[in-house]
């Protein structure tokens, strides 16, 4: 039985990672979680300088799912470098490095530092949170822009770059099209869906931003659709996330058309959902005779 | 099992030993659990609601714990939909739990000084753990508590059976009428330090006491949070100094607090 998928050269043992910025580096979660058996620790954006993010409150809870406007804190490049992916060095799993920035300039610098850093095994560019002002989604929504900033990151990484879509636009497939015209070695989806709140009695806005990114179980029908919708429209590998909260919504993924899958709000709940998951996925291919668990990429007919 | 496994996060599955309605909306909740065992005054647990369509864990304050009888005692007020749903189980039902979350109460400090332990509302019940843990250390000068409640008192009794305990309420229907900084200044209430939990009216006006008055104090915050465990980074309060672990004004109340020095905080 073969648990490992492969993405743009770099082999994966299992299908099975943490979506960015629900899972630190790893650190918080490594009391519950044995990393070593994740495919991949994904870490929260992380751009060329510290960023403070949003006012509180910044998150909200909504029926089956979760509003955040975190607005992409994060302690810069430097530290990260020196103690987040030092952590990570001691385990044996792949790290795939969430990069943010408000220009272009700022994640080239980001990917270029990165370029030497032999922990890292690949780039994934935030072109989708929905709660900063500049940059990050406005270079998302719409084909040129997206085009743009993958030319430019592609031009300068040393590893192979994943672009984070946006569920936030009109139409999936075209975005996912021109993330690949412009060179991106994988896409993945999907970041939040904006939503808002609002506490009736206080008559305020439950966050702090007015709007945050909505993630949880309520999203995963809409992630579905996407993922199909994206993977169908190239030929280049999909990360799928949006609500997975078990190993049969990590199936679902996969049957979508995603060759990995990401588990984001659902740490928060449960968190061994990553563990559960490989384990489910391996319980199932056993029960179900599956050799390899590629076969289970876009099998839905 | 080894002293660093006790002290590691978990979410476990709790029983139920017993609850009541203490008073209006506020309730006792006794629970068996195996965290019991390592839970610190002024820490806390995240509390699943049964609903699985509430995902997040709801941070409440420790109590009491009784780790030879493996009990958390838990009182809070019924604040939303999660509060509403925990308030209707009984005994013998089953929740689930995260813990044992944050930093405490850093009860070692106050050896030799005279301390002030100040709660107000729902920020009372974590500071009855506290005045236990003090008291059982032995090592403070002297221990009094200083209660602020809107009207109906509850825990009282119980903080007096380890100090000097004072209450004010808000419709003067007990004690001193108003809130727990008119209660300090009516009975001129002197010390050298102070723990204190409550809401942040009344954690401002603790802290602007404290700096006019050159006295150390803890404060215990809270705000909306998601994981619990430092890694979303919902729950920041502004920090005066950049912060060693964000590289920024924040910190992170779940896992750097609750509990902080109240001059290291913007509140």
């Amino acid at each position: 039985m073969n648990t490992g998928v492969n993405i743009a050269g770099v082999s994966f043992q299992n299908p099975v990672m943490t979506a960015s910025g629900t899972f630190g580096s790893g650190m918080e979660y490594s009391e519950f979680v044995d990393l070593n058996r994740l495919g991949a620790v994904v870490t929260k954006g992380v751009a060329n300088v510290p960023w403070p993010g949003n006012p509180t409150p910044r998150v909200a809870e909504t029926y089956g799912g979760m509003l955040n406007a975190i607005g992409l804190q994060n302690p810069g490049i430097d530290t990260f470098i020196e103690r987040d992916l030092k952590f990570l060095e001691d385990y044996d799993t792949r790290v795939i490095v969430n990069v943010c920035g408000k220009s272009i300039e700022d994640y080239v610098e980001v990917v270029e530092r990165l370029s030497e850093q032999k922990r890292v095994d690949m780039l994934e560019i935030n072109v989708s949170c929905p709660n900063v002002k500049e940059g990050a989604i406005a270079f998302g929504q719409n084909t040129e822009a997206l085009m743009k900033i993958t030319g430019e990151v592609k031009a300068k990484a040393k590893q192979p770059v994943i672009m984070k879509l946006s569920p936030n636009v009109t139409d999936i497939a075209e975005m996912a099209r021109a993330a690949e015209a412009a060179g991106a070695d994988a896409i993945s989806l999907i970041n939040t869906i904006t939503g808002m709140k609002i506490d009736i009695h206080r008559r305020k806005f439950a966050l702090a931003n007015k709007t945050g990114g909505l993630s949880g179980p309520a999203i995963k029908p809409v992630a579905v659709r996407m993922v199909y919708q994206a993977s169908h429209a190239v030929s280049i590998p999909v990360i799928g996330m949006g609500g997975i909260a078990t190993w049969e919504d990590a199936v679902e993924f996969m049957m979508a058309g995603a060759t990995a899958v990401a588990v984001g709000a659902m740490n928060f709940v449960n968190p061994t959902t990553t563990i559960e998951a490989v384990e489910g996925i391996e319980a199932f291919m056993k029960q179900q005779g599956i050799e390899n668990v590629t076969d289970l990429i876009g099998c839905v007919e | 099992m080894t002293e660093e496994n006790m002290m590691k996060k978990q979410k476990v599955t709790a029983v139920i030993r017993r609850q009541e309605e203490i008073a209006e909306d506020i309730y006792d909740l006794w629970l068996e659990t195996e965290l019991a065992g390592s839970a610190k005054p002024g820490q806390f647990v995240g509390v699943y609601p049964p609903d699985g369509a509430k995902l997040l864990p709801r941070p409440i304050s420790i109590c009491k714990a009784d780790p030879e009888g493996g009990l958390l005692r838990l009182v809070y007020r019924v604040a939303g939909g999660g509060t509403a749903e925990f308030s209707q189980m009984h005994a013998g039902q089953k929740l689930k739990i995260l813990g044992v979350l944050g930093n405490g109460f850093p009860i070692e400090k106050a050896d030799g000084k005279s301390i002030f332990v100040m709660g107000g509302g729902i920020g009372i019940p974590p500071m009855l753990q506290t005045v236990i843990s003090l008291q059982q250390r032995g090592e403070a000068k002297n221990i009094n508590a200083v209660l602020g409640y809107r009207s109906e008192r509850f825990l009282m009794e119980e903080f007096t059976q380890h100090c000097l305990a004072y209450a004010a309420t808000e419709d003067g229907s007990y004690g001193t009428k108003g809130n727990v900084m008119d209660l300090v200044r009516e009975h001129d209430l002197k010390g050298d330090m102070i723990f204190a939990c409550g809401p942040m009216p009344m954690l401002r006006a603790v802290k602007e006491f404290a700096q006019a008055n050159n006295i150390e104090a803890y404060i215990s915050l809270e705000e909306r949070m998601a994981c619990g465990v430092g890694a979303c980074l919902g729950c920041v309060c502004k920090t005066k100094e950049t912060d060693a672990h964000s590289k920024v004004h924040n910190a992170r109340i779940c896992t750097d607090g609750p509990v902080f020095e109240a001059g290291s905080v913007d509140i």
